[in-house]
């Protein structure tokens, strides 16, 4: 069985929701368009108060180099542009829309008919790529890159494997499991689009064994109709976290291990999708659709129904938790993600972005961290490590700021999927500590380039 | 409600350094039952009186000289401390002396440097070696196996001082003395308490093992170097003894299994324990077989926790997508 | 007789290769170092904190050296030893040393436990670098102190601690440097080092909230709500107001005092005055000038604020 070669831990899995088919969330009343819904520069909103918005209108444009525009997924009247608390825990732009009925931008195709590539006729690469960045799709798992900028590898490189990323190793959530067995065709179409778009012949979909029906389904529907979706080949993984990771998927998958930064997968060759993001993008070229809603993991063990919504962009958390049968009283955290890496939130009224795969409500007594104790170097964390590191050293590195030292370590490899603080016998803090390092370091570096720079 | 907040990951493998602790003290009791069936009396009352002087010693440091409101005797330490040194002991060992090694263990071996996770040095090993340099009679008079008393035992030669003769003659004959390699499987042979044994050790590895309180790379590399170096060694000279009795005899098993693996004094990296496995034992057939003393093992362990933090400065572990420099 | 004799032989010939050796060795890898760099390194504190933007006292000794020969000690200032060390340094070097005011650190941030309520737990490492990832932390305000004491771990002259009542961090004037590491330290750079004043008084905005004002309003009872009232009420030109928050001028200010009253919000705060005479119910303690803050202000506004705009003019 395939899977990546250092380190990793197996969680609790924890798949509460894994037997419940998505549900059409309701459409909110207010609905809230942050424009830092991606990583790069904000998008940058083109309406104001008063505006009368459809579904699929226009609120936020691209922003310069990085970014992706933002659109509405209700219909109704523009209350305000204003800064207001999202999932990060800041305040940041947002369009706020006061939903009025449910219209749609006549250009979106709203049918459920499936549409392949032989309907589509012969589309160029470059249109599939403009439609997607047009759509202002970015990547779902939640690392929200924008989707269009990576399907265009730069010059020199090549994609010869595109893997897509239904591993879902983040315990609690099922929205992709749930999105493969409900819109396996859709999704199988979607790839097709991307490596039709980057001239890739090969597609690879990485599921871990903790999802057998899906592994079935995928290879059942590849085995009737090989001939239709030719090239896509479905991988079984070796239950194990973080093999969600972008780098530790493309090492399960082909084999082959990405260099340390700035080496991105594409210089192995690599293009990774989430499977929400293949969906969105199947939707988005073929229904012309752009992404306004997304499949969200509501769940946690005293949500009376652990459900999986597809819910509109914008939605209060609120409203989904009511519709999963309401606030346990003994919450004591709310996360928006996974457990292994999703960020705690402070409030419910935060709302669900391009980015937010799962909610998931812990009890008071299962968020807190347990007593703090003294290192005992059991080198636990240096075995747990997907990326050969050693958070023990990086850790203590970081309380003696010796940022030089955590720099020659390599601090900057840290895929922040804290493994090391999940092993760690001692309780220790260690992710929180690594990435103050990780953020010291790369700011020192980033000085050090401006510097260098400027001297030139 | 006041939500908590924290940065990811907000869930926990329920891993502690209890279970830790307490899961080597578990791995521990085969060959401490073996230990009460050889020695009988004499081993309870060693064994006892270690555990709780190293207990006692940790409780009334924190307490008192390092005024630490939180108290550490929980956490097992201490107890598995008293255990290890307990199991370097023979069974006649005076009482007073046993209490004098506890507090060298605890006081110097281990809180004198901030007490868990912070000394570079096994305590029950630097407890063992100071009792071994100062009293060397009372610790190298190990009672014949199978007798049940504390005082008035009959002593015999261990395995480890036959070999050792046999050595200094270079008189291959004088190995016949030794007991049969199952005997020494087994436990059938004079010692310290944890030096009769080395099946009851093996089982205790493997159960520590399972649970994935240690890893493979320490005990492997250790016995498999002293086995290969031993069996160079009898192949030219056939006064030195067989390799397979050379790693049942004396606290061999004991610590390669439980002493070297200790998590605080050992390399973090697979490639850094299998340095330091490799180096103890080439170290210790060196002192058994050329040095003053017939055991090695202790000496040997300590000298490579001196080099642990060498190890971990040095060797690194692969890290992803690292590519060899060219 | 004749051991003593072997010992004493070898271990003499020992000692003496040894010192022999020690000897050319100094001689060959000597170092010459302009001595008056260690003559200035003499002088000064020793602390190697780096608040003078060099690597530690010697790094410092070694710029004022080569600044000496250069002709001027413009721009060099070791804040630890202040205006006396530096006319030691000049004295050393045959020069000048340049005038440069006293400063301190100041925590602009004045969200005590009872006006800036708690709306989440943290839990994690007691760091404020950590606890500002989680975005706004503890409370709504994004900006307030997080109360870890990143800048109490950061200070090499213990002048600098947490308050448990308040939650937030309080400078001891008289150990304070105004070396700027707290500054630093703190990821919010809340901490201003700031012109002590004269007789130690001065008058600071306690907030570094740049919300708007409505959303700083439901944070904290104290919060600066750029109203503008205290720019208009100043006649000196010294307060400014900048993205949501006001800003007083050390320099320009004169310590009338008036914005303090004229501040809807007890945002601002003056500090190390004798207590206002006709508000007898408050006498304030200068040691903690914080935490009377809140109930002086709400007496009538209407006195004129002349005795103690008095005392600084004279001085």
């Amino acid at each position: 069985m395939k899977t990546f070669k250092i380190g990793g831990v197996h969680p609790a899995e924890n798949k509460l929701s894994a037997a419940s088919p998505i549900r059409v969330a309701a459409i909110p009343k207010q609905a809230v368009f942050s424009m830092f819904q991606h990583i790069g520069a904000p998008a940058v909103p083109v309406v104001k108060k008063g505006d009368v918005v459809k579904v699929g209108t226009l609120l936020g444009e691209a922003g310069k180099g990085l970014s992706v525009p933002v659109f509405s997924s209700v219909s109704g009247t523009v209350n305000k542009v204003d800064a207001v608390l999202d999932s990060s825990g800041t305040r940041r732009m947002a369009v706020i829309v006061d939903v009025e009925g449910d219209e749609w931008e006549e250009s979106i195709d709203r049918s459920d008919k499936l549409v392949t590539m032989k309907d589509l006729g012969g589309i160029t690469a470059e249109e599939v790529v403009n439609r997607i960045k047009a759509a202002g799709i970015v990547g779902m798992g939640g690392a929200t890159f924008p989707t269009g900028i990576k399907l265009m590898p730069p010059p020199g490189t090549k994609a010869e494997a595109i893997i897509v990323n239904a591993v879902e190793c983040e315990p609690y959530l099922t929205a992709d499991h749930r999105l493969m067995l409900e819109k396996p065709e859709q999704i199988l179409v979607g790839v097709q689009l991307i490596k039709h778009a980057v001239n890739c012949p090969k597609a690879y979909i990485g599921i871990e064994m903790n999802k057998p029906d899906a592994i079935k389904l995928l290879t059942d529907l590849l085995k009737e109709k090989a001939t239709q979706y030719p090239g896509i080949e479905v991988v079984p993984l070796k239950v194990k976290y973080p093999q969600g990771g972008e780098k530790q998927l493309i090492d399960a998958v082909i084999g082959r291990q990405v260099p340390a930064p700035p080496a991105l997968p594409i210089n192995v060759g690599a293009i990774v999708q989430n499977v929400g993001t293949v969906y969105a993008i199947y939707e988005a070229v073929t229904k012309r659709k752009p992404l306004i809603d997304r499949v969200i993991t509501v769940t946690g063990k005293s949500v009376a129904q652990p459900s999986n919504f597809l819910a509109r962009i914008g939605t209060p958390m609120q409203q989904l938790i009511d519709e999963a049968g309401g606030l346990p009283s003994d919450t004591g955290k709310i996360i928006g993600g996974g457990p292994m890496m999703g960020r705690a939130l402070m409030s419910l009224d935060v709302p669900v972005t391009k980015g937010s795969s799962g909610l998931l409500l812990m009890t008071e007594a299962e968020s807190r961290r347990g007593e703090v104790n003294p290192c005992i170097r059991c080198a636990k964390c240096v075995s747990a490590c997907p990326m050969g590191l050693e958070p023990y050293l990086l850790a203590s590195y970081t309380r003696l700021k010796d940022w030089d030292g955590c720099e020659k370590n390599d601090v900057t490899s840290c895929i922040e999927c804290g493994s090391c603080a999940f092993t760690c016998p001692s309780n220790r803090p260690l992710l929180d500590n690594i990435r103050v390092a990780k953020q010291t370091v790369m700011g020192i570096i980033k000085s050090r380039h401006m510097e260098s720079i400027s001297k030139k | 409600m006041k939500p908590i907040i924290s940065l990811s990951p907000h869930v926990h493998g329920g891993d502690s350094v209890q279970k830790n602790m307490y899961g080597v003290c578990i791995a521990l009791v085969p060959a401490l039952l073996a230990s009460l069936y050889f020695f009988g009396l004499g081993s309870a009352i060693v064994m006892a009186t270690s555990v709780a002087a190293c207990v006692l010693f940790e409780w009334a440091i924190t307490r008192f000289i390092l005024r630490r409101d939180r108290l550490t005797i929980c956490d097992g330490s201490a107890v598995l401390t008293g255990l290890l040194l307990g199991f370097n002991l023979p069974s006649n060992l005076p009482i007073w002396i046993i209490i004098i090694g506890a507090l060298v263990a605890i006081g110097i071996g281990k809180m004198t440097f901030g007490g868990l996770g912070c000394n570079p040095f096994n305590p029950a090993l630097v407890g063992r070696v100071f009792l071994l340099i100062s009293f060397p009679v009372q610790m190298t008079t190990w009672p014949v196996s199978g007798q049940m008393g504390y005082v008035d035992v009959e002593t015999g030669a261990t395995p480890l001082a036959i070999m050792k003769n046999a050595i200094k003659a270079g008189d291959a004959s004088l190995l016949n003395e030794l007991p049969s390699s199952l005997d020494m499987l087994l436990g059938q042979t004079g010692g310290s308490l944890g030096e009769v044994s080395a099946l009851c050790l093996l089982i205790g590895c493997l159960f520590m093992l399972w649970r994935k309180i240690i890893t493979w790379h320490i005990p492997v590399s250790i016995l498999a170097t002293v086995w290969l170096l031993a069996g160079l060694f009898h192949l030219i000279d056939p006064s030195y003894a067989d390799p397979t009795q050379v790693i049942l005899s004396g606290g061999l098993m004991l610590g390669a299994c439980f002493m070297a693996t200790d998590y605080v004094t050992s390399p973090m990296t697979a490639k850094g324990q299998i340095i330091y496995g490799v180096a103890i034992g080439v170290l210790t057939v060196l002192i058994r077989d050329f040095g003053a003393y017939p055991e090695g093992m202790s000496f040997a362990i300590l000298i490579m926790n001196g080099f642990t933090p060498l190890i971990n400065t040095y060797v690194k572990p692969k890290r992803f997508g690292e590519t060899k420099k060219s | 007789m004749n051991v003593i004799l072997i010992a004493v032989i070898v271990l003499g010939g020992i000692g003496l290769v040894a010192a022999l050796i020690l000897f050319l060795a100094g001689k060959k890898f000597a170092v010459h170092e302009d001595e008056r760099i260690g003559k200035v390194a003499e002088v000064l504190p020793g602390a190697n904190c780096g608040g003078c933007g060099f690597p530690g006292c010697s790094g410092f000794a070694g710029a004022c050296v080569k600044a000496a020969d250069k002709g001027s000690l413009e721009g060099l200032l070791c804040p630890v030893g202040g205006q006396p060390v530096m006319e030691q340094v000049a004295g050393i070097l045959g020069m000048q040393a340049e005038a440069s005011a006293p400063k301190v650190a100041v925590v602009r941030c004045n969200g005590t436990c009872e006006s800036r309520p708690r709306i989440a737990e943290f839990d994690g490492a007691r760091s404020c670098r950590v606890q500002q990832m989680l975005g706004s932390g503890e409370t709504a305000c994004a900006y307030g102190c997080l109360g870890c004491g990143d800048c109490v771990a950061a200070c090499k002259f213990d002048a600098i601690h947490m308050n448990p009542e308040t939650g937030l961090p309080e400078v001891d004037e008289e150990k304070c440097t105004a070396c700027g590491a707290c500054a630093k330290a703190c990821p919010r750079s809340i901490i201003e080092i700031r012109l002590k004043g004269l007789k130690n008084r001065r008058v600071v905005v306690l907030c570094n909230n740049k919300d708007k004002g409505a959303v700083t309003r439901k944070a904290c009872a104290v919060g600066c709500i750029a109203c503008q009232k205290c720019v208009k009420v100043c006649k000196f030109e010294a307060i400014t107001v900048d993205a949501n928050l006001a800003y007083i001028d050390a320099e320009k200010c004169k310590l009338c005092r008036k914005c303090e009253e004229e501040c809807p919000q007890n945002a601002i705060l003056a500090i190390n005055f004798p207590p206002r005479k006709p508000k007898a119910e408050a006498p304030a303690a200068p040691a903690a000038p914080k935490a009377e803050a809140p109930v002086a202000p709400k007496a009538p506004a209407e006195q004129p604020a002349t005795p103690s705009t008095a005392t600084p003019a004279q001085s």
